[in-house]
């Protein structure tokens, strides 16, 4: 039988900031979260249109926390960054584009 | 010129071409470009769902009438209401939330595990990680069911043109709507769900590693690390999935 290894090491004490910094992003995914469940369900369905755009809002906001301070993408340098985040607004670009194409070729066909 | 080229071979952090870009080590660096072309894939998926689903008309009546049929793309909130152990209770969307809640859960303990992989706390590395593969285990669980749910279907089913009456979903047949609308489901939390699945094998070798004191022998913990950027990109894709598929 191995006997387990015992670390040697002494780890570096919890910074508290840091934790607290993390469970404070992860307060604010929570939060917006449950907007969006507040705005499926309690806004009327009449407000088709603004629901969309509060919906795609409160995404792209987890999105930019998810990245930005999970990933640690925003305390990169600036340079990654940017080759990071630049080719993907192509991309949401191209999203944009092809989904009122597609709008525009579904009223070409149906009125 | 090749003369003036001079390689500082002194710096242990240097890559075999010279001074690492972006003040990034290699394979964070490789990472990440990993995962720009993942999320090329799952935009490829999102752009023939958009297309597809453009080219349905929508659901024109109050929610209160709404009824699964063929020749309307169906309400998302009217598909996906079931939960566990509560048949027959109407709940929209709130497993799907529950789900959601898991996975950012579990992003969030992979932060704190390579936090603690920054101060050289394999115990903390530990926990940490054993948090995050049963956050992703739970959340693979939740989506077995859900998937479970939508192949059966409902008690009632849905009737098609012919008089027949079909239950559930799969890739020739839907009683929710289109039959595009399960094929879409299918593939593209499908493809996420394999995603939570590697991320899931990754974390359980990272811990494994951690454990057994392979990361602290090599010095530092940047495995949990590019691990963790995967880890967060799977939690990413389903904040997206999430509001394109079941929201919006």
């Amino acid at each position: 039988m191995i006997e387990p290894e015992i670390s040697t090491i002494k780890p570096e004490p919890a910074d508290k900031k840091k934790i607290f910094k993390i469970w404070w992003v992860a307060g604010i995914l929570a939060l917006v979260t449950a907007a969006e469940f507040y705005v499926a369900l309690q806004f009327p369905e009449s407000w088709k249109g603004f629901k969309i755009f509060l919906f795609i809002g409160m995404t792209f906001i987890k999105a930019g926390y998810i990245v930005m301070e999970f990933m640690h993408l925003g305390h990169e340098q600036k340079s990654l960054m940017w080759t990071i985040l630049i080719p993907t607004a192509f991309v949401v670009w191209l999203l944009g584009a092809l989904f009122i194409q597609a709008d525009a070729i579904y009223h070409a066909i149906y009125g | 010129m090749a003369n003036s080229v001079s390689v500082n071979t002194s710096n242990k952090d240097l890559w075999a071409g010279g001074a690492e870009p972006y003040k990034a080590s290699y394979g964070k660096l490789m990472m990440w470009f990993f995962l720009i072309s993942d999320a090329f894939t799952f935009s490829a998926f999102l752009i023939a769902y958009g297309v597809i689903r453009f080219r349905h008309p929508g659901y024109e009546g109050t929610l209160s009438d709404f009824s699964f049929s063929q020749t309307y793309w169906p309400v998302p909130e009217k598909v996906f209401e079931a939960f566990p152990f509560f048949h027959g209770v109407e709940l929209p969307l709130v497993f799907v939330g529950l789900m959601t809640f898991i996975l950012i859960l579990s992003s969030v303990t992979m932060v704190l595990a390579v936090e603690a992989g920054h101060r050289m706390d394999r115990q903390g590395v530990e926990k940490w990680m054993v948090w995050t593969i049963f956050g992703g285990l739970v959340f693979l669980g939740c989506q077995a069911w859900e998937w479970s749910h939508f192949i059966h279907g409902t008690d009632a089913g849905s009737r098609l043109l012919d008089g027949s009456i079909i239950y559930g979903a799969n890739l020739q047949l839907n009683q929710y709507g289109p039959p595009d609308f399960a094929a879409f489901f299918f593939f593209i939390t499908g493809f996420h769900g394999f995603h939570v699945f590697s991320g899931v094998a990754l974390n359980f070798l990272i811990f494994y590693q951690a454990t057994v004191g392979i990361l602290e022998r090599r010095g530092h913990y940047e495995m949990v690390e590019k691990v963790g950027l995967y880890w967060h990109f799977v939690d990413l894709v389903w904040v997206f999935v999430f509001t394109f598929f079941y929201l919006v």
